[in-house]
């Protein structure tokens, strides 16, 4: 007798045997499919079969047609590259070729659209010809071909220091870790979350949502937060989450008190003491939790006592997960790490002891330790990540400017933004008629920046602050 | 004082919605500030400009903070923060 295994391989593999797939859900703001639905339809046309064993990129507007081609495709593609809402159409080519892309997956608002033409035929050019398969508007009955199981690759993209894309590996055994080793919850789960499922720490949710009992209700780029709080509601949401950004831009709606959750979870940014306070007074009766997660070093632990930062003895073994603090950057080993870098990325995801270096720099008061922010620099504003160097290089390219230097400074509605710190030319006096060049700089910035990397504060200063190691000091509490 | 604080918060909401490009909605006290015009990356920016400006902070100078709904609940926040300042 074979024996049975420990855990499922694929989606497909999870759900197959759960007996109420056609009472959950998967709302979107324009759609609803059951998860029967989704595990027994097909929205390729039937075509499926045809892409089993190969590297399949998946580009969609919709998050839910994203969903179904994920659910469709585990466990029969040989890798799933998964497209965020915001890839440029300009990276295509090169993600194409790293990943030896051999089919894309297509909705048709991206098939008509331009940029997204010309980037698939400069892949053609490159050599590499990907086949289109365009995403079918309706669920039909698939004809289920039987198709050898096989343990798909799950790339993610994450914006990377060159301004490619990065590309992440994971499994369905590495992104499931969290979810199987968490206490499995009773009762009619409804999730929800702000984030996009095809970024970490929606895609978690998505898996959480698919794995356990529940239903989710996703978010939709078109619908305003008052039209999202109001589906939450209608779904009477039980478990939401989302960044602290997300929360806050939420308990700014007059209709964040139409949802009643029982679990609200902040993950993605550095979770501060305020808007933990806040959540308790307006959702008493949920529990709180934030947690750590990456996108390379997956979900490392959640914290449940209702304060910032972590204690303290999390360090060492904590939950399944080890933890250590070296060079003042929290590390990760556990079976939930992504397992590498996909293409010509060749720096090393994991240490030689197995450990991934999350780059976050914590510091230590009393019993708990504390996030100060990222050791690059990269600076999160309301959820988007954004790399200093980028836009010095901007400020730097203009005639007035000698050097500058692009910092984070905390803010309470997206935690963060960019403030920029210039040195003028010599012969420029940093008191004089300054607010007419800082409209210059600045409008030389809109131009070429999106909103959130221009910086909202320029300060003109006489000299910069250097580290011993003459770099930059970049960081700011 | 408060007509002043109100005035300057006024001025400076039209200075960001004009580097931000956006078309502001009549700035009445009970209007819904995430509906003004300005979404909440504007609002951000409004919020460190007013430091720059007024010299307070009022959301992160307090643990207790207290998320603004309103236009007027905006304002009644740096008022109550230059009252106790």
């Amino acid at each position: 007798m074979k024996k049975p295994k420990e855990h499922a391989d694929s989606i497909r593999e999870s759900l197959i045997d759960s007996p109420d797939c056609g009472s959950r859900f998967l709302w979107s703001a324009r759609n609803t499919v059951s998860l029967s639905e989704a595990l027994l339809g097909t929205s390729l046309g039937g075509r499926a079969s045809e892409l089993a064993g190969r590297s399949v990129l998946i580009a969609t507007r919709d998050q839910l047609e994203a969903a179904r081609v994920l659910i469709e495709l585990d466990g029969s593609a040989r890798r799933l590259i998964i497209c965020p809402p915001d890839v440029s159409p300009v990276d295509i080519p090169g993600i194409v070729e790293q990943a030896e892309v051999d089919a894309v997956v297509l909705d048709i608002s991206l098939l008509t659209e331009k940029r997204w033409r010309e980037a698939l035929e400069s892949s053609v050019r490159l050599n590499r010809i990907p086949e289109i398969v365009p995403i079918a508007s309706l669920v039909a009955a698939a004809k289920l071909a039987k198709m050898d199981p096989l343990v798909t690759e799950w790339v993610l993209l994450t914006s990377g220091t060159s301004g490619a894309p990065k590309m992440v590996v994971h499994s369905f055994a590495t992104l499931t870790a969290a979810i199987r080793e968490a206490p499995q919850q009773d009762g009619n789960i409804v999730w929800g979350t702000f984030y996009d499922i095809r970024r970490y720490g929606g895609l978690q949710i998505f898996l959480r949502a698919l794995l356990g009992t529940g239903s989710l209700v996703l978010s939709d780029a078109v619908e305003t937060l008052t039209d999202h709080l109001l589906r939450l509601s209608l779904h009477s949401v039980t478990h939401l989450t989302g960044t602290p950004s997300h929360w806050r831009r939420a308990l700014m709606n007059p209709m964040a008190s139409v949802i009643a959750p029982r679990y609200a979870r902040l993950s993605g940014e550095i979770v501060d003491q305020g808007i933990l306070n806040m959540l308790h007074v307006f959702y008493p009766d949920a529990a709180i939790g934030h947690a750590f997660a990456s996108t390379e070093a997956g979900v490392a632990f959640e914290v449940t006592d209702g304060l910032e930062g972590f204690p303290a003895d999390f360090v060492g073994r904590h939950g399944g997960v080890d933890i250590k603090i070296e060079d003042n950057s929290l590390r990760i080993r556990s079976a939930r790490t992504a397992t590498h870098f996909l293409g010509t990325d060749k720096s090393t995801l994991r240490d030689s002891e197995g450990f991934v270096d999350t780059g976050d720099i914590v510091e230590r008061r009393g019993n708990r330790y504390f996030f100060l922010g990222r050791r690059s620099g990269v600076i999160n504003v309301g959820g988007l990540k954004v790399h200093p160097e980028e836009i010095e290089v901007l400020l730097n390219g203009h005639p007035a400017v000698q050097i500058s230097c692009v910092r984070p400074q905390r803010n309470p509605i997206t935690g963060s933004l960019v403030v920029a710190d210039v040195v003028l030319k010599s012969g420029r006096d940093f008191e004089e008629d300054h607010a007419e060049l800082k409209d210059d700089i600045l409008k030389a910035c809109r131009e070429r920046l999106p909103r959130h990397k221009v910086p909202a504060v320029l300060n003109f200063v006489p000299a910069l602050n250097l580290s011993a190691a003459g770099k930059m000091t970049r960081h700011n509490a | 004082m408060s007509t002043s604080i109100k005035s300057i918060i006024i001025s400076e909401i039209q200075r960001v919605a004009a580097d931000e490009e956006k078309a502001l909605s009549p700035l009445t006290d009970d209007l819904v500030l995430l509906e003004c015009g300005l979404d909440s990356l504007a609002i951000a920016i409004l919020v460190a400009r007013l430091e720059e400006t007024l010299n307070l902070d009022p959301f992160t100078d307090s643990d207790d903070i207290y998320y603004p709904v309103t236009l007027g609940d905006f304002i009644r926040v740096y008022e109550e923060a230059e009252r106790t300042r």
